[in-house]
């Protein structure tokens, strides 16, 4: 598959003065889970809002399903989305839910629908206002399944879950994208959830892009160099990306991959996921972008003081 | 637990045939079904009180008001269903209104407000079809209902007009008769619809529903009205028939004297007979200043006054509903198209 499930070029959302997103240059592949990880305020939101068409940009532009303009009829018919509240109609049924969504789309897979409702123990005849949290999300999530969507797209779909459920709608998510070739954007701030999911990585940082690309690509080219303290500062011509100085020894989370020399004295580590995107976030001025906006984007805040 | 896999995936095309229109027509039944329930449930009672009343009414007209003018009448009909009448057409004016405060002014307010339309509005169907398959068979329903029930209310109103107590131009009557009763209905749900997408919280769309309808109504009754056709007019002071009488005043030698209002004649003619002495009707009756002119009219014509009438013929009344159902419909099909326009571009 070499369709882009997403392709965005400069784009960028505009609320009143602020900027929730802007010059969002992405092209995330077919058949991946992509995680979008950032803080409150990243522009997380508002990114899949104009993915799935409910937001308007207010500078450049962005395409789903390899082409087809965010929020069109053909490009509703093949992504589902649920929203960071998962929101349902309180006053409907789980079973008038279902029911619902099968008349406002073509396809529906009304045997799945019930079968997974029945399995997580959500009675059809429930009002969804008086279901659980955990409960509605699942509801919300099962009618976004059920549309057999190409695209899923999840905003902060585990945050109403308790962890037995996030672990289970983890490997849902998986097993979907496994059989089925769909493809996953989900935002989340819970990195820990992620790792076992995520196979590529958006990091958001004030409304900018600061990392996107295939997580496996992102660890291969990412180091934790651990040293004498003393000698940090020699790596200061190094990509390095973050800084943690301890008295004695300090980390550096270094780009680089395996087949770099190690300074001697300095031991080096794989790292993971979740390291790698702490290390990020940590540092707003740092990037790892795909193509020629690396070089410029990487810019080690620490070495530079 | 969760051991179930992704459904199959049917095939796709690049531009799919959309959603049918029924489809989207069931879901607007099963959001709405509650509200227009409501609605018939609340017309069809005022349509049994009006059967039952009405019903009355008509035998004791047919049996009391030939003439009309005879004390029986005036006891057995316009004294014991005159009260009752006037309160029934005054309650009918706040029924449009209400439709379109609580059938229209959520419909999108409500979606806003809790957010469903994150939900609504990245279903297959697509904004576009999902806003006009709510708002369109929405208001069909609304219009249809108050149409049915105009109706009714025409067979209510009947023995009135048949007695000569009221023209069906009055202010109280009129937008409850014809095509209009239907049009204020569609007007209000379609202010409803507006207001819910501008303001997007339920209760206060409602609320702007109501005094929105408020101002146009009583701008339509106290000014509008009464210019949709130039009226006529005549040096006759009683306009014939029925006929909607809607100014009048004074000429002397061709020239605008004064208006026909009780102080403007009151105060000429105290100036015709010169001296602050005496109310008018002393003045005009002869207790005043000596042998009268019997009435204001014969003294002001006397000294070559003329009063004029503006006013609109009976005939005018049907005229008058489609002018005023026209209008009402152009202004809905405004409001609603510019209803889904907003649903189009708004940014979440």
């Amino acid at each position: 598959m070499t369709m882009n499930i997403i392709e965005t070029s400069g784009l960028g959302k505009r609320y009143g003065s602020t900027w929730a997103l802007r010059e969002c240059t992405l092209a995330i592949p077919a058949g991946h889970v992509a995680a979008l990880v950032g803080p409150n305020g990243a522009g997380k939101t508002t990114l899949l809002n104009l993915t799935v068409g409910l937001a308007d940009p207010s500078a450049g532009g962005v395409t789903v399903l390899g082409g087809l303009a965010a929020g069109s009829p053909a490009a509703l018919d093949g992504i589902a989305f649920v929203a960071q509240d998962t929101p349902v109609y309180q006053n409907l049924s789980a079973a008038d839910m279902l029911h619902l969504t099968r008349n406002l789309n073509r396809h529906f897979d009304q045997q799945y629908a019930e079968a997974r409702l029945g399995e997580l123990g959500i009675p059809l005849n429930r009002r969804a206002g008086k279901l659980s949290g955990g409960q509605r999300a699942q509801l919300a999530l099962t009618v976004a399944l059920a549309r057999r969507p190409r695209l899923l797209v999840l905003d902060e779909p585990v945050a109403m879950l308790d962890p037995v459920a996030r672990h289970d709608f983890m490997a849902l998510v998986m097993t979907a994208m496994a059989a089925e070739g769909v493809s996953v954007v989900l935002s989340s701030h819970v990195l820990a959830e992620l790792e076992r999911v995520a196979d590529y990585l958006i990091l958001l940082s004030q409304g900018r892009v600061q990392v996107a690309g295939e997580v496996a690509g992102l660890l291969a080219s990412h180091r934790l160099l651990t040293g004498p303290t003393a000698e940090a500062d020699k790596y200061a011509e190094r990509p390095v990306v973050h800084v943690q100085r301890g008295r004695a020894q300090t980390h550096l989370l270094v780009r680089a991959t395996a087949d770099d020399p190690v300074p001697p004295g300095w031991e080096a580590h794989p790292v993971d996921l979740e390291e790698l995107a702490m290390a990020y976030l940590r540092e707003p001025g740092a990037g790892a972008l795909p193509g020629p906006a690396r070089s410029q984007n990487t810019q080690p805040s620490e070495v530079t003081r | 637990m969760t051991a179930l896999t992704m459904p199959a995936r049917p095939k796709r095309d690049a531009r799919p045939r959309p959603v049918p229109w029924r489809r989207m027509a069931w879901v607007t039944w099963r959001q709405h079904r509650a509200a227009l329930g409501g609605v018939a449930v609340f017309l069809g009672a005022f349509a049994v009180y009006l059967w039952l009343t009405g019903l009355q009414m008509h035998h004791a007209e047919a049996a009391y008001c030939h003439p009309a003018s005879s004390l029986g009448c005036a006891i057995n009909f316009t004294g014991r269903y005159g009260e009752t009448a006037i309160l029934v057409s005054i309650a009918l004016q706040a029924v449009p209104a209400l439709i379109g405060a609580f059938i229209g002014a959520p419909v999108l307010a409500r979606e806003l407000e809790t957010g469903t339309f994150r939900y609504a509005w990245t279903q297959g169907v697509g904004r576009l079809r999902w806003t006009l398959g709510k708002l369109v068979p929405l208001a069909v329903a609304v219009t249809a209902m108050a149409g049915a029930f105009t109706v009714l209310f025409a067979w209510y109103d009947q023995p009135w007009v048949a007695a000569g107590y009221v023209t069906p131009f009055s202010a109280r009557v009129f937008g409850l008769l014809g095509v209009a009763f239907a049009a204020w209905t569609l007007a209000a749900f379609a202010i409803g619809v507006l207001a819910g997408m501008l303001i997007r919280r339920a209760v206060p769309a409602i609320a702007a529903t109501l005094a929105a309808y408020a101002v146009l109504a009583f701008a339509t009754g106290l000014w509008l009205r009464e210019r949709y056709i130039t009226p006529l007019v005549t040096r006759n002071p009683n306009p014939p028939g029925s006929a909607w009488a809607i100014s009048g005043w004074y000429t002397k030698g061709g020239r605008y004297a004064f208006g026909d209002r009780g102080n403007a004649i009151s105060s000429t003619v105290r100036r015709l007979c010169g001296g602050p002495c005496g109310t008018v009707r002393q003045i005009c009756s002869g207790t005043c200043h000596g042998p009268g002119p019997g009435s204001p009219e014969q003294l002001l014509a006397q000294h070559g006054y003329t009063h004029w009438i503006s006013y609109q013929p009976a005939s005018r009344f049907w005229p008058f509903q489609w002018i005023e159902g026209g209008w009402l419909l152009a202004l809905s099909v405004l409001l609603i198209a510019a209803t889904v326009w907003l649903v189009r571009r708004r940014a979440a």
